[in-house]
C-alpha cells in the first residue's frame, strides 16, 4: 500500500504560525505571566519594591548530629533550606476585606454597573429607534448624541464637574433666576454622588450605543416591517417581539462594551471628584492604584487587583461557554 | 562592521562629554501661585551656576506626585534630582541603592553644623550615610483666620481653638463658613494632627505617632480630641472645595472664616498681597500649644551613571543649602529656613513668629517621620470618611484609628 505522507498538524501553514510568534509571546508574557506574578506577590508583604520570595537560610539553632569521624568525633551540620521571609499567606486578603473602603468601592461599583447598563441600553435604543422613523436632519442629529462619546473621560468629567458645581453651575444659574432656595450639589453630598458620575457616564456613552443600536436596525429587512403592518401589530409590539430578538448580537456586543466601560470607571472618577467627598465615589481601580503607587504597598494593591480580575473573570467565563460554547448545538 | 559601529559609538559619546551646561531635570509639585515663584529661586540660582534647570512640575498635590516620582525611579527613568518629604517615603528607595549618597558633600560643608533642628538631616540619613537635603520647615500646626470675614460678621477675630468655635455661629449668621476644608484625603488627616497636638498635647501625640501606642488612642485624651474633630466637622459645611488652595483662597477672600493648614498657606496670602497682621491673622498650635512640628521638603538626587551628571547634582546639593538661596526660596515659599544663620528680618510677623518658636526649641517631629506610606493612606482615608460622612461617631472612628495604629509597622 502506498503510504501517502501527510504533514503533521503541527507544520502545517507553518508561515503564518511563525508569524505569530511575537504575538502569542506578547500574550504569554504580559497578560499571562504579568497575572501570574501579581498574584503570587499579593501572598506576600511586599511594601514599595517587591520582596525576594525565597532566600537560602542556615538554621543555626537546630545544629544535626549526622556522622562519627574516625577520632570517634561526633559532626554536626546544619540544615541549609530555601525559606521565604516575605510570605504573608492571606494577610493581604484579610486586610482587603476587612476595609471599609474597598467595601464602599465595590458598592459603588455595583450601583454604578446596574444603573450604567440599564440606562444606557434602555436609553441607546429608544434613541436609535427615533432616529430610525426616517426624520429630518438625521445626521445632525446622530453627530449630536456621537459627539460626547468623542471626548476623553477627564474632559467630560472636568465638564460636568462644573455644570454640578453650586458655585458655578447649575444651582448658581437657577438661584440667578429668583429660587434663592434651591440646592443641587450632587458632587458634595456623599449619598448623591455616584449619581452625578452616573449621568456624566451615561452623557457620554448613550450616543455611541445609539450609533450601535442604529446600525442594527438599519440591518433589519424592511419586508419585515411590511409583514408586521399588514398584520396590523403596533408599532411597539414588532420592536419587543420582532425586532430585539433579531437584533441579539448586536444587543450581546453592546453588552460587552458597556460592561468593560464600567469596570475600568476611573478617569470619569478622577476628574469629576477625586474619590470624594470622603471616600463616598470611590472606585476598586482608584484603590489599587493608592496602594500600589501612593500608599506604597504593593501586597495589598496586588490583592485588591487580583480580586478585580477575579471579578472579571466570574463574569466572563460563564458568558463566554454561553455564547461560544454551545455553538454546534445551535 | 561591528567594529566600526562602536568607534562612532564612542566619538558621539566623547563629542557629547565635554557640553558644559548639564541638563538637570527636577520634578516637584509645587505649582500653586507662592510655591511656584519659590522655586523659580532655586531654578535662578542653579542657572546662574551655569547649568540649565529643567523644570517638571508636577501638578496636583504630592500624593499625586509622588507615585510619578517613584514610578519613574524605579522604572529606570531617574531624573536629575526631585523634591519629596524626607522621613520613611523614600526609605526603600534607599535601600535599593537608587538614591545618591551625598555624605562626602555633606562631611566637606559642614551639614551636621549648619542644619538647625539637627532631626531634619537624621530624616535624610540612613545607616550614618546622608541622602537629600532638606531645604525648609514645614509646619502644620497653624490655623489661618480672615480679618474680613470677622469684620462681616461683627466679631473679634479669635486667639485660640476655643474662641474660634465659640464665633462660628456668628460667622454662620453672615453667611460666612466658618472653618475651610478641602476634600482631599490628607487635609483632613493633617488637620486631626493638628488638633491633636493642640488640645492632647505634644508627648501624647508623639507616644501614638511615635511608639505606635493603642492604650493611648483609646484614652481620655484622645478621646476629647475624637469628639472635638466631630464637632468641627460641621463647621465646614458649604466649603465645597477640592484642593487646599481652594480653600486658602476662601480664607482670603473672607467667604470662610479660618483654616487649619500648614504654613504653606501663607505663600498664597502673599501672592494675594495679603498682609499678615492686618488681614489675615496665624496662630502657631491654634492659639493653644505654641510649637511647630518640623516636617518640610528635602530634595533626593537618585543615582547616575554620568558622571557629569553626578557632578551637577552635587553643585545642585551645595546650591540648595547655601545661605544665600535659602533665604530667597524660604522668604517667597513662607517656609522656615533650615538653617539658624541666615538673616531674615525681611519676613513678615508670621514666619518671625514661627523663627521665635524654632529658636525656643519648641519643635516636634513631622507625622511622616515616624509613620510609613502605608499607615499615613489608612489614617488619611479613615479621617476623611470621619469628616465627611457625618452618621460615623466619634467612638467608631476611636476603635478604627486604634486598629490602624496596632498594626502600623
Amino acid at each position: 500500500m502506498e503510504k501517502t505522507s501527510r504533514p503533521s498538524q503541527l507544520f502545517r501553514n507553518m508561515s503564518a504560525k511563525i508569524a505569530s510568534i511575537p504575538m502569542v509571546l506578547t500574550a504569554l508574557v504580559i497578560f499571562v505571566g504579568c497575572t501570574v506574578w501579581s498574584f503570587i506577590y499579593s501572598f506576600t508583604g511586599s511594601k514599595l519594591l517587591p520582596k525576594k520570595l525565597f532566600q537560602w537560610e542556615e538554621f543555626a539553632a537546630i545544629p544535626i548530629p549526622t556522622w562519627i569521624d574516625k577520632d570517634g568525633e561526633l559532626n554536626f551540620s546544619i540544615v541549609t533550606g530555601i525559606v521565604s521571609k516575605s510570605w504573608v499567606g492571606l494577610k493581604q486578603y484579610d486586610r482587603l476585606w476587612s476595609n471599609t473602603r474597598w467595601i464602599t468601592s465595590l458598592e459603588n461599583l455595583a450601583l454604578y454597573a446596574g444603573f450604567a447598563l440599564v440606562f444606557s441600553l434602555v436609553v441607546g435604543f429608544i434613541l436609535a429607534a427615533f432616529m430610525d422613523q426616517k426624520i429630518r436632519f438625521e445626521n445632525t442629529f446622530r453627530t449630536i448624541f456621537l459627539y460626547p462619546y468623542a471626548m476623553s473621560a477627564i474632559v467630560t468629567g472636568l465638564v460636568w464637574q462644573w455644570i454640578l458645581n453650586p458655585t458655578f453651575g447649575i444651582e448658581k444659574i437657577v438661584k440667578g433666576w429668583g429660587f434663592t432656595d434651591f440646592e443641587f450639589a450632587p458632587l458634595q453630598n456623599p449619598d448623591l454622588v455616584m449619581f452625578g458620575i452616573l449621568f456624566a457616564g451615561i452623557w457620554q456613552g448613550t450616543g455611541f450605543i445609539m450609533a450601535l443600536m442604529l446600525a442594527g436596525l438599519r440591518g433589519i429587512d424592511e419586508d419585515i416591517w411590511k409583514a408586521s403592518r399588514i398584520d396590523g401589530i403596533p408599532m411597539w409590539k414588532t420592536y419587543i417581539r420582532v425586532v430585539i430578538p433579531m437584533m441579539r448580537p448586536v444587543f450581546v456586543t453592546t453588552l460587552v462594551l458597556i460592561t468593560a466601560g464600567i469596570l475600568k470607571v476611573y478617569d470619569l472618577v478622577v476628574a469629576q471628584t477625586g474619590g470624594g467627598p470622603g471616600l463616598a465615589s470611590q472606585v476598586p481601580a482608584m484603590y489599587v492604584y493608592t496602594y500600589l503607587f501612593g500608599a506604597q504597598n504593593l501586597g495589598q494593591g496586588l490583592a485588591a487587583s487580583t480580586m478585580m480580575l477575579l471579578s472579571v473573570l466570574v463574569i466572563l467565563i460563564p458568558w463566554t461557554i454561553i455564547e461560544f460554547g454551545g455553538k454546534e448545538q445551535r | 562592521m561591528k567594529c566600526r559601529f562602536l568607534l562612532a559609538a564612542a566619538l558621539a559619546a566623547s563629542v557629547a562629554l565635554p557640553a558644559s551646561a548639564i541638563d538637570l531635570e527636577v520634578t516637584h509639585w509645587w505649582t500653586s501661585g507662592g510655591e511656584a515663584a519659590a522655586v523659580a529661586e532655586f531654578a535662578k540660582a542653579f542657572n546662574a551656576g551655569g547649568d540649565n534647570w529643567v523644570d517638571g512640575a508636577i501638578a496636583g498635590s504630592g500624593g499625586v506626585a509622588r507615585p510619578i516620582i517613584i514610578s519613574r525611579i524605579i522604572g529606570g527613568e531617574p531624573m536629575g534630582a526631585t523634591q519629596l518629604n524626607h522621613g520613611r517615603q523614600a526609605e526603600e528607595l534607599i535601600e535599593a541603592g537608587l538614591m545618591a549618597d551625598l555624605t562626602e558633600l555633606a562631611e566637606k560643608e559642614g551639614w551636621k553644623d549648619i542644619v538647625n533642628p539637627i532631626s531634619l538631616l537624621d530624616a535624610c540619613t540612613v545607616d550614618g550615610k546622608i541622602y537629600c537635603v532638606p531645604v525648609n520647615i514645614h509646619s502644620w500646626q497653624w490655623i489661618w483666620l480672615s480679618h474680613a470675614a470677622y469684620a462681616k460678621a461683627g466679631v473679634d477675630v479669635p486667639t485660640n481653638w476655643d474662641e474660634f468655635t465659640a464665633s462660628a455661629p456668628a460667622l454662620r449668621k453672615a453667611d460666612i463658613v466658618p472653618l475651610a476644608m478641602g476634600q482631599q484625603s490628607w487635609q483632613t488627616s493633617g488637620a486631626f494632627g493638628v488638633l491633636t497636638v493642640a488640645l492632647a498635647g505634644p508627648d501624647i501625640w508623639l507616644k501614638v505617632v511615635k511608639d505606635k501606642d493603642v492604650d493611648t488612642v483609646m484614652g481620655p485624651e484622645y478621646t476629647a480630641v475624637f469628639e472635638a474633630f466631630g464637632d468641627a466637622r460641621k463647621l465646614s459645611d458649604g466649603a465645597n472645595v477640592q484642593d487646599w488652595n481652594q480653600a486658602t483662597n476662601l480664607v482670603i477672600t473672607g467667604q470662610a472664616g479660618a483654616q487649619i493648614m500648614g504654613d504653606w498657606a501663607q505663600g498664597e496670602f502673599q501672592v494675594a498681597g495679603q498682609k499678615a497682621g492686618v488681614d489675615y491673622t496665624c496662630l502657631p498650635g491654634l492659639g493653644v500649644n505654641k510649637i511647630i512640628s518640623t516636617g518640610g521638603d528635602a530634595f533626593y538626587f537618585p543615582v547616575n551613571e554620568d558622571p557629569e551628571i553626578t557632578a551637577a547634582q552635587l553643585r545642585m546639593a551645595s546650591q540648595l543649602i547655601s545661605k544665600e538661596v535659602q533665604v530667597a526660596f524660604n522668604l517667597k515659599k513662607g517656609s522656615l529656613p533650615i538653617r539658624g544663620d541666615v538673616d531674615l528680618s525681611t519676613a513678615n510677623d508670621c514666619m518671625k513668629q514661627g523663627l521665635e518658636i524654632l529658636a525656643a526649641g519648641n519643635v516636634l517631629p513631622d507625622g511622616n517621620q515616624h509613620l510609613s506610606q502605608d499607615t499615613s493612606t489608612q489614617l488619611e482615608d479613615l479621617m476623611v470618611e470621619f469628616w465627611n460622612d457625618k452618621s460615623i461617631t466619634a467612638a467608631e472612628v476611636q476603635k478604627n484609628y486604634a486598629a490602624i495604629i496596632a498594626d502600623a509597622d
